[in-house]
């Protein structure tokens, strides 16, 4: 019995370190954020106080404030885009068994599968001819096309698995595809309009490839660029760099944590098709 | 009417259509165009230099030091987010309490941005006052500049990339797990099958699709590595740790060659399909073997 008990210890021993190594780096951050510039005590030691000057730094001077409401605003905006114009392609996708859609298929295939670095180059040129440099239709636009792959998929097989009849009745009714869709089908895509905002809000939210080439004016940073810029302006000052990269995730796992369960499944659906 | 009701939702595809020409086609064939001119991306001058710029490419030290850089961060990363993954999925799948919140904190680190974990991983490798020098300093150690040794730099990359994503892949096997049948173990147990018998021949066939996602997934995210690099290392020392993303990114902005920038990207390309399509269809052929 005793040995029984000893030998399922393991577990919590091995769980203890698992999650140490894995939460170290949120602990240093947070750590590092409140402790004052002139305390010069090892990154591990917590501060036995509160230094909140340092999140005002990374608000005011490192611009954190102006950051953190531009990439709400270019998040939410590309994340509705994401979701409507995404169920809208997913929706011919998933019920019209034809030819078309084959071709279609393989078209959104092939454009999931050439990289942002392949395209970057020619796109700032070509963004800088039509305005959309330093604008926030031009990242909107951008980090839309980019998740909307995604997007089209996880709606389309959500929407093979939900039986026609419904939309047969609409239709015998007198309901437009347009009616029928609004009114019949969104609706029903509640639970995987949930994992869709997740995964492709979390990819525009931390974006940094896309945004450090098409927003190059310091009136317009996303939080991955503040970061980046406080880093290397203001290298020597650790604490206030901490800060900001603590105020730049915060927002995120605050909603992972409430939101958990959708994280995960959304995660699933997408990975496995 | 059926039939001008399917022609008619059709209609639905357009606006998805017309940003993918618009931002992915488009700019890509202009790539294909730009990676034969000489151009600094700037001004007016364009000049036509046939494949010079992959001519170049092909001697370049700094493209085939970025390109196996590239293959270790995608293929390195894989195999340690899988093979970490699994085992945390394993163990998660185990009986004890507080599982939910193991799974969380691993979970966890997938939500910050990779530049930030880059730039929160140098507050453990710098050289003054690094989180890691403290320790080896307490240990009575000499303190280490990790960023400046290649090598180094290069381990450290993989290493965090990975453990800050194998949530990923953890998540994608537990799912995966679930849908082993329990009554599978029970029948082997009774045969007298051994935990690695089990794990041989019940579970891992049975995860064949699990592993098959999470290697394509992790693979295609390594390939294209850029922000973690970025922030850690900015390619260097010299052009030692450059990805095939960042060295793009070096060259237009830094060496101003936009050509020979559109030639690393096609290239890279090239590469990351080849990649993943080898990697697809092997294990479609598993796939149906194991079936």
């Amino acid at each position: 019995m005793k040995n029984k008990k000893i030998l399922g210890l393991w577990k919590y021993l091995l769980a203890l370190i698992i999650m140490v190594i894995h939460f170290v780096p949120i602990y240093m951050v947070v750590a590092i954020a409140l402790k004052s510039p002139y305390d010069h005590s090892s990154r591990w030691i917590f501060p036995g106080y509160v230094y909140l000057k340092n999140i005002q730094t990374a608000l005011e001077r490192g611009g954190m404030l102006s950051a953190l409401k531009n990439t709400v605003i270019i998040s939410a905006v590309a994340v509705v885009l994401i979701v409507v114009i995404g169920a809208m392609a997913a929706y011919p996708l998933a019920r019209n068994k034809s030819k078309l859609n084959n071709v279609v298929r393989g078209f959104i295939m092939g454009v999931m599968m050439i990289p942002p670095l392949s395209i970057l180059v020619p796109l700032y040129s070509y963004m800088a001819k039509i305005g959309g440099i330093n604008s926030y239709w031009g990242i909107i636009v951008t980090l839309l096309t980019f998740q909307l792959p995604t997007s089209i998929f996880l709606f389309s097989s959500f929407i093979s698995s939900i039986p026609v009849a419904l939309e047969e009745a609409a239709a015998i009714d007198g309901c437009g595809p347009f009616q029928t869709f609004f009114r019949i089908i969104m609706p029903q895509l509640k639970p995987v309009t949930a994992s869709v905002i997740i995964i492709t809000g979390v990819n525009c939210w931390n974006n940094y490839q896309f945004a450090l080439y098409l927003l190059q004016s310091p009136k317009i940073k996303t939080v991955t660029l503040a970061i980046a810029g406080f880093f290397s302006a203001d290298a020597s000052n650790v604490n206030g760099a901490a800060a900001a990269a603590f105020l730049g995730i915060l927002p995120l796992i605050i909603v992972f944590l409430f939101l958990q369960k959708y994280f995960i499944q959304g995660m699933v659906d997408s990975a496995i098709k | 009417m059926k039939k001008q009701r399917g022609t008619m939702i059709n209609l639905f595809y357009i606006p998805a259509i017309i940003l993918f020409c618009g931002f992915v086609v488009y700019p890509f064939l202009q790539g294909i165009r730009l990676s034969f001119m000489n151009w600094n991306g700037y001004s007016q001058n364009m000049k036509f230099v046939g494949l010079k710029n992959y001519i170049r490419l092909f001697q370049d030290a700094n493209v085939k030091t970025a390109f196996v850089n590239t293959l270790i961060y995608g293929v390195v990363s894989t195999i340690i987010q899988n093979i970490l993954g699994l085992a945390y999925a394993l163990f998660l799948n185990m009986n004890f309490k507080c599982r939910t919140i193991v799974r969380t904190i691993i979970y966890m680190p997938v939500m910050i941005a990779p530049l930030i974990m880059g730039y929160i991983m140098y507050f453990f490798f710098q050289y003054d006052g690094g989180a890691i020098n403290d320790i080896l300093i307490w240990l009575g150690k000499e303190p280490i500049d990790f960023l400046v040794n290649s090598n180094a730099a290069i381990s450290i990359i993989v290493i965090v990339n990975s453990l800050q994503f194998v949530g990923v892949a953890m998540v994608i096997y537990l799912a995966g797990l679930q849908n082993v049948p329990a009554m599978y173990y029970e029948a082997a147990m009774l045969d007298g099958a051994t935990f690695w018998d089990r794990f041989r021949h019940i579970t891992l066939p049975l995860l064949m699709p699990a592993i098959s996602s999470s290697t394509i997934l992790n693979l295609i995210g390594g390939l294209k590595l850029f922000d973690l690099v970025m922030a850690l290392t900015s390619g260097g020392p010299g052009f030692s740790t450059h990805s095939l993303s960042t060295l793009v990114t070096n060259q237009y902005f830094s060496a101003q060659s936009a050509g020979y920038a559109s030639a690393i990207g096609i290239i890279s390309f090239v590469l990351i399909m080849v990649i993943s399509n080898v990697v697809t269809k092997y294990f479609d052929k598993k796939e149906i073997d194991t079936q």
